[in-house]
Parts: structure tokens; sequence; C-alpha cells
């Protein structure tokens, strides 16, 4: 992304720091901001969290 | 009447302090001491150190929230504790030394019936020479630091604007570092800021960290299922790195910092230097340094504080190996074994021994994560020790409630980026926050509690939980109505 380029042939190119890591899709990526999918997410994700934090308390007695 | 003097006014020593307030009757007296007239929302400094925020909005005045709730404020430090009482009175007795303006330098004593040590970390950037604000690099820790951090950003952003390379360093700044956590929000806020900005292309950005792999976080990184796999968090952080281009430096222990250059050694005893224009590198804690003496006067720190200067609570602190370790080493009650009404929370307590594994170098240098205290457990210790001794003024001969972070889960949101419509954070919950390998062979944690996502939900969450804490710690109508 921000390396210099110019002087690196394709193969170097391609063996960045990052080539041994697993990236996101372009899928992925587009899931990661789309809306809908972040509204019903928003919801999901705070149910979990509830849902965490009221286990949480219910086992604050002796 | 009882008098309970709470040390701090943090998120754990505000929130004891609140409850305390809320559940006990008015003949009895709730004292804050804290040094610094305001309140930080700590986790909100990230966005005011890459220029989203101003200081002003993580940061409000104690005295008028106090004075309203009818909680004794006294802007000072606490410099020792008497718990055996001084000068022929069994009085128990805390020392303070104002802060505030007027009185700065004045020492007092006040008599406690109930004591909690809410003081936080020490923010001991004297461990490496030249950390930190006032050295050669800079922090987010407090409002403060964010603030000057978020002014040599913003600097550099102009100057790469203007076709200058810059290069970056962000990270732990020392190989006992904790809040590994905030290290790596603030390197990914900052490299979306550089986007946003249009400079990404003029910008190398380096991690550097304490952690043996990407993603331990303190905690010996979290195992999360999706996408038919259970996979460690190693991987997802990682990939986002590689996403984002950011490099990283793991296993390293920051040795000196001099302007430009920073000097560390690697687990396997490699030693190297990281250029930068700009360092961001977190210190790692210690206790605030509070002293302990016995009636006769004589010196009992050693028998009251662990060596790192955090106190000593109902843990268990045997010496072991890591596969000794076991959940029930952890503290319940946080309250001190020598003295039935001296507790500690939040950070001020002792942990019994790291999470995750303690790793040094041939040389013996310890590079491996501290334990972490977030914000949700350190409220909640705040919360079930207030609750305790609230009980206990009525009568009871043991604290009630517990809050071990063996036993109790912790919900997380680290931001990735922060715009209402392209930011990102990755939304995690754990349960338990230390992992029980008794209940939970495979992975010492109930995968099917434990997640993690990354996406604009999570901003959405993360924008939601700034402004629902800051309402909370304004004890606003209904404050205690969000968990915490
Ligand atoms: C940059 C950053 C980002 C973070 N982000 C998150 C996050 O996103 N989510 C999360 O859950 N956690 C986060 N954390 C961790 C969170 O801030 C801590 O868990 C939390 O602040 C701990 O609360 P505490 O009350 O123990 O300590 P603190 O909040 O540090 O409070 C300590 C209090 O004690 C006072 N004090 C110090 N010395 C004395 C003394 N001698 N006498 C009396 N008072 C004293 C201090 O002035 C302060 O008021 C972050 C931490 C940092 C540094």
């Amino acid at each position: 992304m921000n390396t210099n380029t110019t002087s690196k042939t394709a193969v170097e190119q391609a063996h960045n720091s990052w080539f041994y890591a697993t990236k996101p899709t372009g899928a992925t990526l587009f899931l990661r901001t789309f809306l809908p999918w972040q509204l019903w997410r928003f919801i999901a994700i705070n149910l979990k969290m509830v849902g965490m934090i009221r286990m949480s308390h219910r086992s604050q007695r002796r | 009447m009882a008098r309970v003097v709470v040390l701090g006014a943090g998120v754990s020593g505000h929130t004891a302090a609140a409850f305390l307030r809320k559940w006990l009757g008015w003949e009895h007296e709730v004292t804050v001491v804290s040094p610094q007239p305001d309140y930080n929302w700590i986790p909100s400094n990230i966005w005011v150190g890459v220029g989203l925020l101003r200081k002003e909005k993580v940061v409000f005045p104690l005295e008028p929230v106090y004075r309203k709730n009818e909680i004794d404020f006294k802007q000072a430090r606490a410099t020792a504790l008497y718990p055996d009482g001084i000068d022929g009175s069994p009085q128990p007795m805390v020392e303070i030394e104002w802060t505030a303006d007027g009185r700065a330098g004045v020492r007092e004593r006040l008599p406690y019936d109930y004591l909690i040590n809410a003081t936080g970390p020490k923010l001991n950037f004297q461990a490496t020479k030249g950390l930190g604000p006032g050295g050669n690099s800079l922090s987010v820790c407090t409002a403060d630091h964010a603030e000057e951090t978020a002014r040599v950003f913003l600097e550099l952003v102009a100057r790469m604007k203007r076709g200058e390379r810059k290069r970056f360093l962000i990270g732990t700044g020392h190989g006992s570092c904790t809040c590994e956590g905030a290290a790596f929000e603030y390197v990914v806020n900052l490299e979306f800021e550089l986007r946003s900005h249009g400079v990404r292309d003029k910008a190398d950005i380096t991690f550097i960290t304490n952690e043996y792999e990407l993603g331990d976080l303190g905690i010996d990184g979290v195992h999360i299922r999706r996408g038919g796999y259970v996979t460690p968090s190693k991987i997802f952080t990682e990939s986002l790195f590689a996403e984002r281009g950011i490099e990283s430096l793991t296993r390293a222990h920051v040795r000196a910092v001099e302007p430009g250059v920073a000097h560390y050694e690697t687990l396997d005893g490699l030693r190297g230097e990281a250029p930068f224009d700009m360092a961001m590198l977190l210190p790692p804690f210690s206790g605030v340094g509070l002293k302990a003496y016995a009636a006769d006067g004589k010196d009992i720190t050693d028998a009251v504080f662990a060596p790192n200067g955090f106190m000593k609570v109902d843990a268990d602190y045997r010496k072991k190996p890591y596969e000794d370790w076991k959940a029930s080493d952890w503290p319940r009650f946080y309250q001190s074994p020598l003295y039935r009404n001296l507790f500690a929370v939040g950070i001020a307590f002792a942990p019994p021994h790291p999470i995750s594994p303690v790793r040094t170098t041939a040389d013996g240098v310890v590079i491996s994560p501290a334990p972490p205290r977030t914000g949700m457990p350190s409220a909640m210790i705040g919360k079930a020790v207030a609750h305790s001794i609230v009980n206990m003024i009525k009568g009871g001969d043991r604290p009630s409630h517990s809050a071990s972070l063996a036993e109790m889960g912790a919900a997380c949101v680290a931001s990735a980026g922060a715009n209402p419509f392209t930011g990102t954070a990755a939304s995690i919950t754990v349960f338990p926050i230390v992992p029980d390998y008794e209940r939970y062979p495979e992975y010492g944690r109930d995968v099917d509690r434990t997640f993690g996502e990354i996406g604009l939900a999570g901003h959405w969450i993360k924008i939601l939980l700034h402004h629902m804490f800051l309402y909370k710690a304004h004890l606003w109508p209904g404050w205690s109505l969000i968990p915490e």
C-alpha cells in the first residue's frame, strides 16, 4: 500500500511483508461498511454484549 | 456513622464512590481523593490523539458532580496509609497531600472506616531511557498527552501534504508493558486518519510490541469461531495490518528512545533500531507508590503492597510456573488479607501473575505483556466492592459481592477508524477474561461466548459507549441503569 514499488520486480512486489497473512476479500470489505448489513450487525452485536454484561453481573454474589 | 474514603476518581474509583453514595444513607460519609480536578474518559483519548476530538470532549470537572451528589471531594494525592492508626489512636488514617491551587503541598490525615484504593497506574516512563512526553516519544495515556500527540501528528500531516515522507512508530515502550489494545487502537486510527488526509502514500507505519504474537493483548489472545474454523486473534490482527499496510515488530523490548530512533531488542536476543519522525509508545505501569505504616511507625509497605507497587488482595501470590497457574489464583473480593476494611480495585490491585506466559531473553529481560485491567472489569470490581462495603457497614462480617476476572467476561470495542459511514471497530466479547483451563480445557475460554467482528456497526457502538459512559460519569438522571 505504502511502499515504494518502482524498482521492484513483480515477484518482489507480491512478496511484501504481508504475503503470508490472511487478507479479506472484496466482499468482506464491502460488507464491513454496507449500511443494511451493518444495521443488522449493530443489533446483533449489542444483544451479544448485553448478554455478556448480564452474565458477568449475575456471577457477582458470593 | 461510617466514613468511606475512595482514593482515585478513574473508572473504578468513580464507579465505587457513586454506588456507595447511592446505597449508603446520608448519615454515612463518602470522600473521594484524587490529584486531578477532572474526570477523563480514557478510551476516547485515542481520538484526541489523532486530532479528531478536542480534550474538552473527554474530560469534565469532578467537583460540581461530587458537590451535587454530596460526595466530599479532596483534590489531593494519597501518600501513606496508617491502617492500624497513629499517635496512640487506633483510628485508621490515610495521609494526603493537596494538589489544588491555593493548598498545593498541604498535608492532611483523613480518618476512615473503610478505604478503597483505586489509584490506577503510575505511568512508568522512567523504565525506558528517553521514553515519553518530556523525553523523545509521545503518549495518549492522559488527555494532555493525547492533545500534544495530536499537535505533532497534524504538523506531520501538513508536511506530508507538502510532499515529505514520514515514519511513524507506534506501540509499547518497554518489554513489560500492558495496554497493547490501546496501542493497537492508536495505530489503526492513525492509519485511517492518514488516509482521510490523503497522505497515506507518504507514510511508513511500524507497530512495535512486546506481544509474542499480534493480537495477544495481554490476555494470551482469544480464539474465535468464524468461517468454519476456531481462529486465534493473531490471524485477525495480522490480517488487519496486512490490509492497512502496517509493518509489525513483535517480541520487542524498547531499551531506549533517542531523538528520531528507538533502540530495541527481541526475545531471541537480536538488537535493532527503529527510526521515526513520530513515536507514540505506551509506558509500562506500576503502582503509584503509596506507603503503609504500622501503629508504631514501622514501614509495612512490603506487607501491604506487592514489589510493583500494586496492593495485595485476596489472590494467591505464591510464585508458580505457567503450567500451574489457575483461575482460582485471581482475587474475588479485592480485600487486603491484612485489613478487612482495606480494598483495592481496577488497576490498583496486584494481579497474582500475568495472563500471557512470561517470556525472557537469554539475559533475563522480560518481554511479555502484563495483565490488562480494562474499563468494564475495573468498573464492575468497583461496584462489587462498593456493594460489599455497604453490606459490611450494615453488619456483614465479610464481603458479600465478588468480581473475579476468572468468572466474568468482558465486552470491548476497539476503534479501527472513526467515521460514521466509512469507519470500523472491532467488537469483542471474551469469557472469561482470565482463561480457566479446568472448565474450558481446549482454549481456556468458552468459544460460544467469545466473539469478535470488525465493521461499521462496531464504530457506532463505540460512539454510543463514549456518550453513554460520559453521561453515566456525570451521574445524570438514570446513571445507575447504564451497565458498567
Ligand atoms: C489510551 C488508553 C485507551 C484505553 N482504551 C480502553 C478501551 O477502549 N476500553 C477499555 O475497557 N479500557 C480501555 N483502557 C483501559 C482503561 O482506561 C482502564 O481500564 C481504566 O482507566 C482503569 O481504571 P482505574 O480506575 O483502575 O484507573 P484510572 O482510570 O487510571 O484512575 C486512577 C485514578 O487515581 C488517581 N490517582 C493517581 N494517583 C493517586 C494518588 N496517589 N492518590 C489518589 N488518587 C490517585 C488518578 O488521578 C485517577 O483519577 C484504555 C487505557 C488507555 C491508557
